[in-house]
């Protein structure tokens, strides 16, 4: 006979007010097996853990369910207090008899939440005297971590990870490090300038001896679960051997072919063999090969002639790496709104409509105006500036539905930018709400509108067209009776919307990861699990979640680092010991529990007798990999898959006592 | 090929030099507009609230009508066009409404029918360089404002012949007839549409309004797709000339009746001495 204990929690009034705990702990003292019972106050505080603790000794407990809050709250609490007291903590189940009982009834004479509670407990003493003692299982970690996506927050994330002790391998598909927030001009609220804060981090990653940078690649599978991930990367030809270029530069001062610079977002030309900007890194040029004479007709081949230590290999080809790793951290970033959205703005048809992203550009000091804003159309200074915000955002018509978060905070800042370099300038900022919450952020619009004179209008834009050498810029006016209003401009700004990377889908798909309607990964927990992601050992970081500033997703890097930091603290690490369990002998190897493991976690394995013929094929749990969600268990038909913990056995007798 | 066409009520009546030129110029092009043997007015406007269903009655009237006659249906009408191709999708997206407005009409319209505009056969079908190679007297020189309004594209998700922002449907076939298109601000702008019956002072401020951006862009034609908005257009000239002496008036026609010239229609099979503001000496002038 089991000498089960109950211990009937009454949180304060939170139990006891709806539920009578001393009857429940005395009608459960009269059930077979159970030699222990008890009413407590707070069963989680230091006396009530203490009481439990002893209760399990003097009473030679072998047994324990404590009936009280939702086990998300305490069970691992009481499960180390029975481990402390000498159980095994998985015979330490929690009845929860307070979120869907005494929280939902409102019965003062404690009928309703009595009877409930007495089902709920006798349901998990039946499940319970089923429970083997379980023992959690250690995987080997890999101490290596792989951060894809070299913008700031993959960058943070890096150098958090590497000067943790841990070697990183930081993958980025342009020919440099630095992303979106390279090409910026200054930043809010502070203003100080973003490449001036930005390239001291990404030389400080570039010469960390614990991180290995990989530009120009991209990952193209990942295998393996958390703590032995195997991570297939594509290398794209550069034709410059990396080992050898100095970066002296000679090649692209030579180079005579151009093509339109991604990184200046079409403002401006680069050369064929190029970096994307001066402070790249790693310093080192690559060639755009469909673009090069040399590669498609072999003509040309100058910069090969130039080059001092003779680095140019037109033969290099694409090549397959492969690393192996602990943790993946997700940093992809973001995209602006394609422009062909926005017809209405004339984008695309009229040469001075230009987006935030390349207002950064003519604002930078490093960029294709050096800094001063002039028109892309002819070069002349704007008299007078337009800055539409929500340009795709909150449009659920014709755009996308949220908020892009930080446009609000980027145009105030573009505003004053163009007021302190054109003293004469006039800005005009039509805005639907201005959303400025951050530290100092407040302050920072009131600032552009006060001191700097940008002249705000709250309402819509409808059309913009050119007339006479001017963009006219049709709008209304909500707060002044809803007039119409129309501006002529010599430029225009949109703040289209941040969207979510080209094959963003596609490359959760190939990590296990989720993603939302708008194809941003996914939290495990919005709240309480920011950076994880439903596949243990991948975090997220950075606005591959959703639009956020610079701050956040600095804070984010940090986050994902500190995770994957706890995950490498020591050589193994323990995994729940609730997987699922395949039973050989029954097993008919139909591969329904393959399809349906959202994990990949399954396993065709093959059975083979001495000779080596295969005698039986057969579905197999890595425990690496599973999570426990008990899918695989539901979808087999021949019911040969059980749950540790959660077998069928528990479940149909658990259900039997109600 | 035979395509099956829904006329409407005003290419039958006001609007017939719309309908004739567009017939003689789809025989010269290779296919043929087959009225519909019944039919009735697709009601003339979308009802804008969910649960009109007396408003969806006379279109998928005319849909259940068309779909017996075949899977395609093309019309002039940018109302008709719109009103037809907006009750489709209502019926398909909502499959009760589409089983009561069935049951009630006594109708089995399944939701099937594929409603093109004329303008699309022309680019999907026959192709605007076919149609440029057909050409026998090309409009060179002639600057043509392409009017659209607003039933021809909008609400974009659901009509979607083109880009509802920046059109160009109109302008790549008017280039295949050796015209000159002339891109306007307010080329799908509203016309002040049925306004015309009661406030036409409405009417002859928008009209006016987009007659002028034309104008002022360079057109020394218009041209649209919407009967209403050629009336509008047509109608308010004299008012706005009357009241604004600066005003300049501008021939306003069916780009039916420039596609049929272009393919050697007269100017008598065109219509063109229906207009009241008569396109024919600028022809002459330019010797076109």
């Amino acid at each position: 006979m089991p000498r089960i204990g109950v211990f009937v929690c009454q949180c304060g009034n939170n139990i006891e007010s709806t539920v009578d705990t001393q009857k429940v702990a005395d009608e459960l003292k009269e059930m077979p097996g159970v030699a222990y019972t008890c009413s407590y106050k707070f069963m989680c505080s230091s006396p009530g853990q203490e009481m439990f603790k002893n209760a399990i000794k003097d009473n030679d407990l072998d047994g324990v369910i404590v009936s009280a809050c939702s086990p998300h709250m305490h069970e691992k609490t009481f499960r180390k207090a029975s481990e402390a007291a000498g159980l095994n903590p998985y015979k330490c189940e929690v009845a929860n008899i307070r979120e869907q009982c005494s929280w939902v009834h409102h019965d003062e004479t404690k009928k309703v939440g009595t009877v409930k509670s007495l089902d709920l407990t006798r349901m998990m003493l039946e499940r319970l005297k089923r429970n083997k003692p379980l023992k959690a299982t250690s995987i080997p970690v890999t101490k290596k971590a792989l951060v894809i996506g070299g913008g700031i927050s993959g960058i943070q994330a890096a150098l958090d990870i590497a000067d943790g002790g841990v070697e990183v391998v930081l993958v980025e598909r342009e020919p440099s490090i630095g992303g979106n927030m390279a090409r910026l001009s200054e930043t809010f609220p502070t203003m100080d300038c973003s490449q001036c804060i930005l390239t001291p981090k990404m030389v400080e990653a570039d010469l960390h001896e614990n991180i290995k940078i990989l530009t120009y690649a991209e990952v193209e599978k990942v295998d393996g679960y958390i703590g032995n991930f195997t991570i297939t990367i594509n290398k794209k030809a550069k034709y410059v051997d990396e080992s050898t270029c100095t970066g002296c530069g000679e090649c692209w001062e030579k180079c005579p072919f151009k093509a339109d610079s991604e990184f200046e977002l079409g403002l401006n030309k680069r050369k064929v063999i190029y970096t994307p900007f001066p402070q790249s890194v790693p310093n080192i040029p690559v060639i755009d090969a469909p673009k090069c004479p040399k590669i498609q007709k072999d003509k040309c081949g100058l910069c090969a002639k130039v080059c001092g230590p003779g680095s140019i290999d037109f033969t290099q080809k694409d090549e397959i790496v492969t690393e192996h790793v602990g943790a993946i951290i997700v940093a992809t970033g973001f995209e602006l709104m394609p422009n062909e959205h926005f017809g209405e703005y004339g984008y695309g048809k009229i040469k001075d409509v230009v987006s935030g992203l390349q207002f950064e550009r003519l604002a930078s000091s490093s960029g294709p105006t050096g800094g001063k804003i002039e028109r892309p159309s002819d070069g002349k200074t704007p008299e007078s500036i337009v800055f539409i915000q929500c340009a795709g955002s909150r449009d659920e018509a014709k755009g996308v539905s949220y908020c892009s978060k930080i446009c609000c905070m980027y145009t105030a800042k573009h505003t004053m930018l163009y007021k302190h370099k054109v003293h004469e300038g006039k800005s005009y900022v039509f805005y639907m709400d201005i959303r400025a919450g951050g530290k100092r952020y407040e302050e920072f619009v009131r600032k552009a509108i006060e001191d700097d004179g940008a002249m705000y209008l709250r309402g819509r834009v409808s059309r913009v067209y050119e007339k006479n050498g001017k963009i006219m810029v049709q709008g209304v006016d909500t707060l002044s009776n809803g007039q119409q209003v129309e501006i002529e401009a010599d430029m225009v700004v949109l703040a289209t919307a941040l969207i979510s990377r080209k094959g963003a889908d596609s490359f959760a798909q190939k990590l296990g990861i989720g993603y939302d309607k708008d194809k941003f990964y996914s939290e495990y927990h919005p709240k309480l699990k920011p950076v994880e992601t439903v596949t243990a050992g991948i975090y997220l970081s950075g606005t591959c979640v959703g639009p956020m500033d610079i701050p956040e997703s600095v804070s984010m890097g940090s986050a994902a680092a500190s995770k994957a930091l706890g995950l490498f603290s020591s050589d193994k690490m323990a995994r729940e010991p609730i997987t699922a369990d395949v039973n050989k002998t029954t097993c008919n190897a139909c591969w329904d529990c393959v399809t349906a493991c959202p994990y990949t976690a399954i396993a065709k394995t093959e059975v083979k007798d001495r000779e080596g013929n295969i005698v039986q094929m057969l579905a197999e749990v890595n425990v690496g990999l599973c999570q426990g969600c008990g899918v695989c268990v539901a979808a087999c038909r021949s019911k040969s898959i059980d749950l540790a913990g959660y077998t069928d056995e528990q479940v149909y007798a658990a259900i039997n006592a109600f | 090929m035979k395509i099956p066409y829904y006329p409407g009520c005003t290419l039958n009546t006001v609007a017939k030099p719309f309908d004739e030129s567009a017939k003689a110029s789809a025989i010269t092009l290779g296919f043929e507009l087959e009225e519909l043997s019944e039919w009735n007015c697709c009601g003339a406007g979308f009802p804008l609230t969910n649960d009109n269903i007396m408003g969806l009655a006379a279109p998928t009237k005319v849909l259940a009508n068309a779909r017996a006659a075949g899977e395609t249906v093309t019309t002039l009408c940018s109302v008709c066009y719109n009103v037809l191709k907006r009750t489709n999708k209502a019926l398909n997206d909502d499959k009760e409404r589409k089983a009561t407005i069935n049951e009630f009409m006594e109708l089995e319209y399944d939701g099937s029918l594929n409603i093109v505009h004329y303008l699309e056969i022309l680019r999907d079908t026959v192709g605007f360089d076919k149609v440029k190679e057909a050409v026998k007297r090309p409009l060179t020189g002639i600057k043509v404002g392409a009017y659209y309004g607003c039933m021809l594209l909008r609400p974009g998700g659901e009509v979607g012949i083109d880009n509802a922002e920046a059109p160009t449907i109109i302008e790549d076939l008017l280039s295949a007839l050796g015209c000159e298109p002339v891109d306007f601000p307010d080329k799908i702008e509203c016309c002040g549409a049925h306004l015309a019956m009661g406030k036409t002072d409405v009417v002859e401020r928008l009209s006016g309004k987009i007659m002028t951006s034309a104008i002022e862009s360079g057109a020394e034609v218009i041209v649209t797709s919407c009967p209403l908005c050629q009336y509008n257009l047509d109608k308010s000239q004299e008012k706005i000339k009357s009241s604004d002496a600066g005003f300049k008036t501008v021939p306003v026609v069916y780009f039916t009746q420039l596609l049929g010239l272009a393919l050697g229609q007269s100017e008598d099979e065109t219509s063109l001495k229906d207009n009241q503001w008569d396109i024919r000496p600028l022809l002459a002038e330019r010797g076109v």
